[in-house]
């Protein structure tokens, strides 16, 4: 079997322990919102006169255990749409046209880059989460061993899945348009709406209908479930809402994601095509 | 005979309208150093670029180590090796890092992998910076890099579009050191550039192309020698008479005027032909206002065969991309 994409992962693994800089920025970036927006938030929240309902038998969560996945959705994204990107400045200045020009097949170059972008979104998630919890971030609060690693490997699934899919959209992008400024207008395209529109931050569920609408074709949405689920457990209250979920409904969830990484995926493949096929 | 490893006939390629190569057909015998020598938008890049099938071969039909470009370029990418005209490096790789990637990503072997690299890396002479990333490197060594990494693969044909462009001259001597070296251990070389000296130093064999169509061909001897032995350049107060009275002259071939004055072909020693020519100006009254002689270059043949001088062509898209630090 094939396996010149493992080299394309070598190479993106090279380059990510080689950047000290962004490395650092990118584990930096999201500790510091957990650390001043979810501090500050949550100290609003928490300690606002309203009573919020309670529900008898909810776990009830503040609100920095319930924006850390928010936050987690964030760090996974960035290095997703990120991810990918990397593939404008080979193709303007490095070596796409080494590896365009070589026997080997373009979907070596998007498997290579997908892996990369997944683990790096591994291992930036997981820190990020480690943080989160030195924080005070009540993750995993009453499970047993057994059940807090079933947690961390069901939430770290979800971050490969989730990057994954972003990572081939980015490649794909990466490979059509030409330059930084597009690629530039196209991720603050894409990142407010879908941060924005989905649970990350706050509960979806007094949305007005447009937005629940495009909230539920957000895969963020799905990755946040997820998170939660495995983080929380499957009923448990927050801000005043209500969240209930059951095994099918993250199966669904993890589904959705994979779906949605499928489909980015074709998209790549093409792009790929096309740039190769002049 | 050698046989033929690259075949091209009929080759046409445009981009929208523009005919960037225009019905050439060569052929490349095993073993030879090759030259496409044209200026830039001649079409040298664009043929460079079909026969290693990184551009569809849109009509006429070129092979490459016996592969059709158009049903087998899998096999065609196995058997060729590329130099590209602009930088293509990985700037934060180690110069054994960027060989190790290339033999990887054409499945190589991690044995020979490593014994082609150590290899190469002597070579080119960069075992001093072997662990050295691309971006400390200057001009001329990335350039050995690339070379080098274009040999991992131990390819039949080495394609180098303009492999010293932006170079000073003493890294460029040594760069065709190399390339020599490399053709010497047996690999066929494809190469391209606007450069005259680098075509008559290194070539076999030389095709001469412009606005997509090859105009001339033959080795840099039989090209030179098309246009005699030696050349006079006269400046006088009377050019067309001039040319009249050149043309009376047996040893002068061919006798045309140029933007400065006339240029005259010689079919024997312009040493002694001088003289003649002189005493024949003299005879008819016609006032020499300056002479010059000299062996003809490989630039006299293109403004021979084109009418104009090669770096007064057009150039590609602006200025080359590559090199420059």
């Amino acid at each position: 079997m094939a396996r010149e994409f493992l080299t394309v992962y070598w190479r993106e693994m090279i380059r990510f322990v080689r950047f000290k800089g962004q490395l650092f920025a990118s584990l930096v970036q999201p500790a510091l919102w957990l650390l001043l927006f979810g501090v500050a938030m949550a100290s609003n929240f928490d300690s606002s006169a309203i009573p919020l309902p309670e529900y008898p038998g909810a776990v009830s969560v503040d609100y920095l255990t319930f924006m850390a996945a928010g936050v987690m959705a964030m760090t996974a994204l960035f290095t997703g749409l990120f991810g990918g990107m990397g593939l404008l400045f080979d193709k303007n200045w490095g070596i796409m046209k080494e590896m365009m020009a070589s026997p080997m097949e373009p979907y070596h170059i998007q498997i290579g880059v997908g892996l990369g972008g997944a683990t790096k979104a591994l291992i930036q998630v997981g820190l990020v989460m480690g943080f989160g919890i030195l924080l005070g971030v009540e993750f995993f609060a009453g499970f047993s061993a057994l059940e807090t690693l079933v947690a961390v490997v069901g939430i770290l699934t979800f971050v490969a899945v989730f990057s994954v899919g972003f990572i081939f959209l980015s490649a794909g992008l990466a490979m059509r348009v030409e330059s930084m400024e597009s690629v530039q207008a196209i991720m603050t395209l894409l990142t407010m709406p879908i941060m924005f529109s989905s649970n990350a931050l706050y509960s979806t569920a007094s949305f007005p209908g447009w937005l629940q609408a495009i909230s539920t074709v957000n895969p963020l949405t799905y990755f946040v479930n997820g998170v939660r689920y495995f983080a929380l457990g499957g009923d448990f209250a927050a801000m005043g809402t209500h969240y209930q979920y059951s095994g099918g409904e993250i199966v669904t969830s993890l589904i959705v994601l994979v779906v949605f990484a499928l489909l980015t995926f074709v998209f790549a493949w093409f792009s790929f095509r096309a740039a190769k096929m002049k | 005979m050698a046989s033929k490893i690259i075949e091209v006939k009929n080759l046409v390629h445009s981009f929208g309208d523009f005919k960037a190569v225009d019905n050439i057909s060569f052929s490349v015998e095993e073993g030879e150093i090759f030259s496409f020598l044209g200026p830039n938008g001649a079409g040298k890049s664009t043929t460079i670029n079909v026969l290693t099938t990184q551009l569809a071969c849109q009509q006429g039909s070129a092979s490459v180590c016996g592969f059709d470009v158009r049903s087998r370029p899998h096999d065609v990418r196995k058997s060729i090796g590329i130099v590209f005209q602009d930088e293509v490096l990985d700037r934060d790789l180690t110069v054994r890092e960027t060989l190790e990637f290339h033999g990887r990503i054409y499945s190589m072997p991690a044995d020979l992998r490593q014994a082609r690299e150590k290899e190469l890396i002597k070579l080119v002479e960069l075992e001093e910076k072997v662990n050295e990333r691309t971006k400390n490197l200057s001009g001329g060594m990335k350039r050995r890099l690339e070379i080098a990494r274009g040999l991992m693969t131990r390819p039949k044909v080495l394609f180098l579009d303009e492999p010293t462009i932006g170079l000073d001259p003493q890294t460029r001597l040594r760069i065709w050191d190399y390339i020599k070296g490399v053709n010497e251990e047996g690999t066929t070389i494809f190469l391209t550039t606007h450069y005259m000296d680098e075509a008559d130093r290194l070539s076999d064999s030389i095709q001469i192309i412009d606005h997509g169509k090859i105009i001339a061909s033959g080795t840099a001897e039989s090209l030179k020698n098309t246009l005699g032995e030696d050349m006079i350049y006269l400046e006088t107060k009377d050019d067309e008479k001039a040319m009249r009275v050149a043309r009376g002259i047996p040893e002068v071939s061919e006798a045309k005027r140029t933007s400065q004055g006339i240029e005259l072909i010689l079919k024997a020693d312009g040493g002694k032909t001088m003289p003649d020519v002189l005493r024949a100006l003299e005879a008819e009254r016609i006032a020499t206002l300056s002479v010059k002689m000299k062996k003809p270059s490989l630039d006299d043949v293109f403004v021979h065969y084109t009418g104009r001088e090669m770096r007064d062509a057009p150039a590609e898209n602006g200025l080359p991309k590559r090199r420059g630090h």
